[in-house]
């Protein structure tokens, strides 16, 4: 029992070490760009760099519009699955799944040679045009993310009767998608929301290939070039990543109607 | 002309024939039951009526107009939920009002009809609760509220009680009567529960196969059973079987016992036949006014409280007997012969 209990504590030190230590030694050099003291100068220089203010504007932009793209796709799908295609089901998770196991890469050529200058949509043609493919792409990406999210949202509550229910009361689609469904998955929906969030900040094939300016090819620039601005950056990112899960620890706090179990 | 129509009612889920050829006709502020055991296609002919499954063919007609082409959400029928099904997203009062904003009501009047409801629910204070903090009973009774603010013109209630335990399924069963009587609906309820049908109902569909076995009050279903299903689901019954001796006086015996049912029976002498009594129809001792009687050993006592079962071994056959409590009773004991008679014209014939 007591052995036990020794090993682990050894397991969860060696893990502690393995993933803070990188981002404790990172954090150090961040502070070193005045010579012989502390200081905060590469935070301050990453943070009035015009650039930075651009590219990060321009991510959580393109993160907020992938949410919402996220929401209207995936909510009513994953609700239509569950009420009325089950047998469906393995297929639509199989085909939200493919994001994680085809490279971005693959996924960015592809709208590459489909809608280039000369194909019949020359989406690639125009700057809005590059932002719509891009938004799809992060829209592709997070699906994996957002469906499951919601999909366990939806396992939650007891869709079929709900549903039926407010179809007895007179709702029709909307009202019941948009009153009923929408604010009982508000937690998962939101989940999905935050992952998305942290995964379109940090994304870098896409943006770079499409030559849009994000804020991942904006962080691979100045890597390139710059010694301590760099490390600022990635300690900056690491705060916005958990900033946003720790958001989804509060969310689940604000909803008045649910108590759930911890 | 009856204010709900159903006929010809079919439904087939691929080749299994769920609902067969049903015929009912409601009248206005009835209160009927669909009765039967699991998969016997009460719910599915509910679910028609509500709108959530489609007849494979049949018509159902609801004040004169032909509801099966119809949306549920134009039909303006409540429903009640074995799983309650209230919104949780929404307070009591949010719950009730649903319907009512759907229909655009205006506000000042939503307002005085929720109030009205949760009167009627005797839950008045509870407006601003979420469901997930009222009990089960509670929330069963929110659902009805919410099923009735929009007045609608039939009131479906699915197996509502099911999920509630035993002390709080009687008194609300009670009370879901005396608001439907209150307010006049019309009123389909569904259950697995005999004792429910027959303490609610104006009239019970007892429903077996997917086939409507026998429509009929509570008083004529429970005594006058039209045929061996409805017999054996609602009550308890002794399934026996007997030699006819003389089918033009209904004569036969039982494991040897000679009685005289003092009607014709349509089977010919020598045959086995099956016949069925009632425990409660079963008196201990000789009575002047019975004209049956059986002997045999007591099997075993079971004490109920409010009555006492006892079973009685004949030769080969078992007859169970209930008998009301009273202290002057004094129980017999195991092994002692017994005399048991019943008036002949309580014992059921199968083929009859």
């Amino acid at each position: 029992m007591r052995l036990q209990r020794v090993w682990a504590w050894l397991a969860l030190a060696v893990g502690m070490v393995y993933f803070l230590l990188p981002l404790i030694a990172t954090f150090e050099f961040s502070l070193r760009m005045r010579r012989g003291v502390y200081s905060f100068d590469a935070y301050r220089v990453v943070l009035a760099d015009p650039n930075f203010q651009a590219t990060f504007g321009y991510s959580v932009a393109m993160a907020l519009l992938t949410i919402l793209m996220g929401i209207v796709l995936v909510v009513p799908t994953a609700y239509w699955v569950r009420l009325k295609l089950p047998r469906w089901r393995p297929v639509v998770e199989f085909v939200t799944l493919l994001p994680l196991v085809i490279p971005a890469i693959v996924i960015v050529f592809g709208y590459i040679r489909l809608y280039n200058t000369s194909s019949i949509l020359p989406l690639t043609g125009t700057a809005m045009g590059t932002n719509l493919l891009l938004l799809l792409g992060y829209t592709t990406l997070a699906l994996p993310y957002m469906y499951r999210a919601v999909d366990t949202g939806l396992r939650a509550i007891d869709v079929a009767t709900l549903t039926e229910a407010a179809q007895s009361l007179g709702a029709g689609w909307l009202r019941i998608m948009t009153r009923i469904i929408l604010p009982n998955v508000l937690v998962a929906v939101l989940s999905g929301a935050f992952l998305t969030f942290a995964i379109v900040i940090g994304e870098f094939t896409m943006a770079a290939l499409l030559n849009r300016p994000a804020f991942g090819p904006y962080m691979q620039l100045l890597g390139a070039n710059r010694a301590y601005e760099p490390a600022a950056l990635a300690v900056i990112a690491f705060a916005i990543t958990w900033a946003c899960m720790g958001l989804i620890q509060l969310v689940t706090r604000f909803q008045k109607h649910t108590h759930l179990p911890r | 002309m009856a204010f709900l129509e159903i006929s010809h009612l079919q439904k087939f889920y691929g080749p299994t024939h769920v609902v067969q050829d049903f015929n009912l006709d409601v009248e206005k502020g009835e209160f009927v039951s669909f009765l039967g055991p699991s998969g016997c296609g009460k719910t599915t002919t509910l679910r028609m009526v509500a709108g959530f499954e489609t007849p494979t063919s049949g018509s159902i007609r609801i004040a004169g107009k032909d509801v099966v082409n119809l949306r549920p959400n134009q039909r303006n029928i409540g429903m009640v939920f074995q799983a309650y099904a209230l919104f949780p997203n929404l307070t009591v009062a949010q719950n009730v009002a649903f319907g009512l904003k759907v229909a655009g009501r205006p506000r000042a009047e939503i307002a005085e009809r929720v109030r009205e409801m949760l009167g009627i629910i005797h839950l008045p204070e509870l407006g601003g609760r979420y469901p997930f903090q009222l009990s089960g009973g509670q929330q069963q009774r929110v659902a009805l509220a919410r099923a009735l603010a929009v007045r609608p013109q039939l009131l479906l209630l699915d197996e509502p009680l099911s999920a509630l335990d035993a002390k709080i399924r009687i008194s609300l069963r009670q009370e879901i009567r005396a608001i439907q009587r209150k307010l006049g609906i019309t009123t389909i309820y569904v259950t697995h529960d005999q004792e429910e049908a027959l303490s609610m109902s104006d009239r019970i569909v007892v429903m077996n196969a997917g086939v409507a076995e026998q429509v009929g009050d509570p008083f004529t279903i429970y005594n006058r059973p039209a045929t061996r299903f409805v017999a054996g689901f609602v009550g308890t019954l002794n399934a026996l079987e007997a030699v006819v001796t003389d089918p033009a006086r209904g004569a036969l015996t039982i494991d040897g016992q000679a009685v005289v049912l003092g009607r014709p029976i349509e089977a010919a002498s020598g045959a086995t036949i099956g016949v069925a009594i009632r425990p409660e129809t079963l008196a201990l001792g000789q009575r002047p006014e019975a004209d049956g009687v059986l002997r045999g050993n007591v099997r075993d006592v079971q004490f109920l409280g409010s009555v006492l079962r006892v079973r009685l071994a004949l030769d080969r056959q078992v007859v169970a007997l209930d008998s009301f409590n009273t202290t002057a009773l004094r129980p017999p004991a195991v092994g002692d012969p017994l005399e048991v008679s019943f008036a002949t014209a309580d014992m059921l014939v199968s083929a009859e």
